[in-house]
């Protein structure tokens, strides 16, 4: 087998142009989308954790909790996966400045929240969510190499699963190499179902990523952030039309298509 | 409703870890408990602290056409892949099955971070030197990547990067992967590697110990932060009869307590053991011995002992080998199952190193010393940061006999 039937049953999407999937589907209709705030609202985060955590992991949780309400499923009962290509690029900036510098003055708070699973570690915390969660990287093919890990979790296992994929903006020497100006993220509730809105098939091929044209905003953003290469499957959920190849490492792409 | 895992055949595997080069380094250090931790020699700066560091890895160069992923981790991955004949078990299976047939899925909490931090270190104008100038080492995908390439694996490759479960989360993932029939086989391992940045991060929390750390010992003091790298190769058991190991499953669970400390509870770590237990269709009193998390800090050992007391009767043996090995942290997975594999195979139980005065909460189910004993089911803990909790079952493939 090389192919798996899921549903989506949630949709989150957060950046400072895009508050919510709302924003997007205005966008793809040809209209001014809703602006998202300076700095995303994470309200399932308590104040104290709030104020603690990052910006890549309020972006993370932001996303995870549109898409959560969406799907009217209870947070703490889902499995997650949370995607990200560079992790907390802010982050290693700092550690990596204050390791060549004064490395006994490190903050042991921002230690914590360098670990890539930060934002799942935030998230299950706030869900009280005890279910699996992980998270994963596969470079610039971090969006399709988590949604189908996502995918196989929940049509292995027979469970809904929460998807999460984001990246933050590069900062210093760091982001001068690496080149994200862009904060993006985007989360999606799916499952083995049939009985949600959208039905998709993901196969595995050898297939180089395409996709349909794309509003220029959504080419720039995915030019320049790593997890907005969710993008192309996005749009299809929103217009309800067209398939994709989206890369799911150097050599893979996955093939979405909608189920009928 | 109730999933259960096939056994999946492990027909091969491999550690490399500041016990030494392959499998007989490591049974041979086990047998004789012998630890490789040594006084820290690494960080750029001092740390009055003891270390697990892997000897040869700066001689090591890379593959020519890899060179771009040149750096201490990928040195120490590359390092571990030549042992045990481990690239030659990974050309059969990709000849038996092809390239697309095969998954890479790698481990690791901090990937190749210390070549950042050197590039931090000699900045020229502002930006990373011209020699760290290179995208494929500062990203927390560089040692997959790097591997995937090493290996030809054409098949999906992901990285597993949730602290210091990640390098156990892998075979979960494999055996997902492997059950859908999506793939014929999979890579599964970790490496991490020493830098800075886990040495003073670790520091700054107050749990990397002054002396060589001493898991479920009355007066611990924290952690021994180690390296090392470790594969393994699962296949469908059906069709590797002749493989002398199986692993059972694997049980994963959050926390949802801590960024950086357990659930003194200990219901993360329990919820993910009934995970397996279900899974595997077995129960406690079938598990002969566990490899336990036992990272010396208070808190994990604490939770671990009462866990163990609570869920197991006395028949189960457990230790900890982190008194040897140092805490590998997203490659402490992959190493404990190797050891757990190892202790399988030859019969016997790893004593807990590094004990002097056993904690008073520790039952009598602790090996403080190696013992010989036939086993036929064993598991490996693994607690991370944030919560992440995983559990890995092996059995010898003649255990239901």
């Amino acid at each position: 087998m090389n192919a798996l039937a899921i549903q989506i049953e949630g949709i989150g999407v957060w950046s400072p142009q895009l508050a919510g999937f709302h924003a997007l589907q205005d966008l793809l209709a040809g209209e001014m989308p809703a602006t998202g705030a300076a700095r995303p609202p994470a309200s399932a985060l308590s104040p104290i954790e709030r104020r603690r955590a990052p910006q890549s992991v309020l972006v993370a949780i932001e996303a995870a909790s549109q898409a959560v309400a969406m799907s009217g499923r209870a947070a703490s009962s889902l499995a997650c996966v949370f995607a990200s290509a560079y992790g907390d690029q802010v982050t290693t900036d700092y550690m990596c400045s204050v390791l060549a510098r004064t490395p006994t003055e490190l903050s042991p708070t921002r230690f914590h929240n360098s670990v890539h699973n930060a934002a799942a570690g935030y998230w299950t915390i706030a869900a009280d969510c005890h279910a699996p969660s992980s998270a994963t990287c596969a470079g610039s093919a971090s969006f399709g190499a988590g949604l189908l890990e996502a995918a196989v979790l929940a049509c292995a296992d027979n469970r809904p699963v929460l998807l999460v994929c984001s990246d933050d903006v590069g900062v210093g020497p760091l982001g001068e190499l690496i080149g994200g100006t862009q904060v993006f993220g985007c989360a999606l509730v799916l499952s083995p179902g049939k009985d949600a809105g959208h039905r998709l098939r993901l196969a595995l091929t050898a297939s180089a990523p395409r996709h349909p044209p794309l509003p220029t905003e959504c080419l720039a953003w995915m030019h320049d952030n790593a997890s907005a290469a969710a993008l192309p499957l996005l749009a299809m959920l929103a217009t309800g039309r067209g398939d994709c190849v989206l890369a799911a490492s150097e050599q893979l792409g996955l093939h979405v298509q909608r189920e009928m | 409703m109730r999933v259960t895992t096939l056994p999946l055949a492990v027909t091969a595997y491999t550690a490399t870890s500041a016990l030494g080069q392959g499998l007989d380094a490591h049974l041979d250090a086990l047998c004789r408990q012998r630890s490789g931790l040594r006084i820290n020699d690494f960080s750029n700066t001092p740390l009055p602290c003891w270390i697990g560091r892997v000897d040869g890895v700066e001689e090591l160069a890379l593959p020519a056409a890899q060179a771009e992923w040149d750096c201490r981790n990928n040195r120490l991955a590359w390092l571990g892949l030549r042992q045990d004949d481990f690239l030659a078990k990974v050309q059969a299976a990709r000849e038996r099955y092809g390239a697309k047939r095969l998954a890479l899925l790698l481990g690791t909490s901090t990937a190749s971070i210390r070549a950042t931090e050197e590039g931090y270190r000699r900045l020229e104008a502002g930006r990373l030197p011209a020699d760290l100038h290179r995208k494929s080492i500062h990203t927390p995908h560089s040692l997959t990547a790097f591997v995937a390439a090493a290996l030809g694996v054409e098949g999906p490759c992901l990285t597993v990067s949730t602290a210091c479960s990640s390098s156990a989360k892998v075979f979960a993932s494999a055996e997902r992967l492997i059950r859908l029939g999506l793939v014929d086989a999979a890579i599964v391992g970790g490496v991490d590697s020493l830098c800075d940045s886990t040495l003073f991060g670790f520091n700054a929390l107050e749990l990397v110990s002054p002396e060589p750390c001493r898991p479920f010992d009355a007066a611990r003091r924290g952690i021994s932060i180690g390296e090392a790298a470790g594969f393994a190769l699962l296949e469908r058991a059906p069709s590797q009869p002749q493989a002398e190991l199986h692993l059972l499953g694997c049980g994963e669970s959050s926390d949802a307590h801590h960024m950086s400390t357990p659930d003194p509870s200990g219901l993360g770590a329990e919820l993910a053991l009934r995970d397996i237990f279900e899974r595997a269709g077995i129960a406690a009193s079938a598990v002969d011995y566990i490899n336990l998390h036992g990272t010396a800090s208070q808190k994990n050992d604490a939770m671990e002992a009462a866990v163990v007391a609570r869920l197991f009767p006395t028949s189960t043996r457990v230790s900890s080998t982190k008194g040897l090995t140092g805490h590998s942290l997203g490659a402490a997975g992959i190493v404990e199952a190797v050891i757990t594999m190892l202790a399988l195979r030859e019969g016997f139980v790893p004593g807990n190193a590094g004990i002097i005065e056993p904690d008073p909460a520790c039952s009598e189910h602790f090996a403080w010393r190696n013992e010989t004993r036939s086993l036929r089911i064993a598991l490996s803990h693994s607690f991370g940061f944030g919560g992440s909790n995983a559990c890995l079952a092996f059995a010898r493939a003649d255990h239901i006999a």
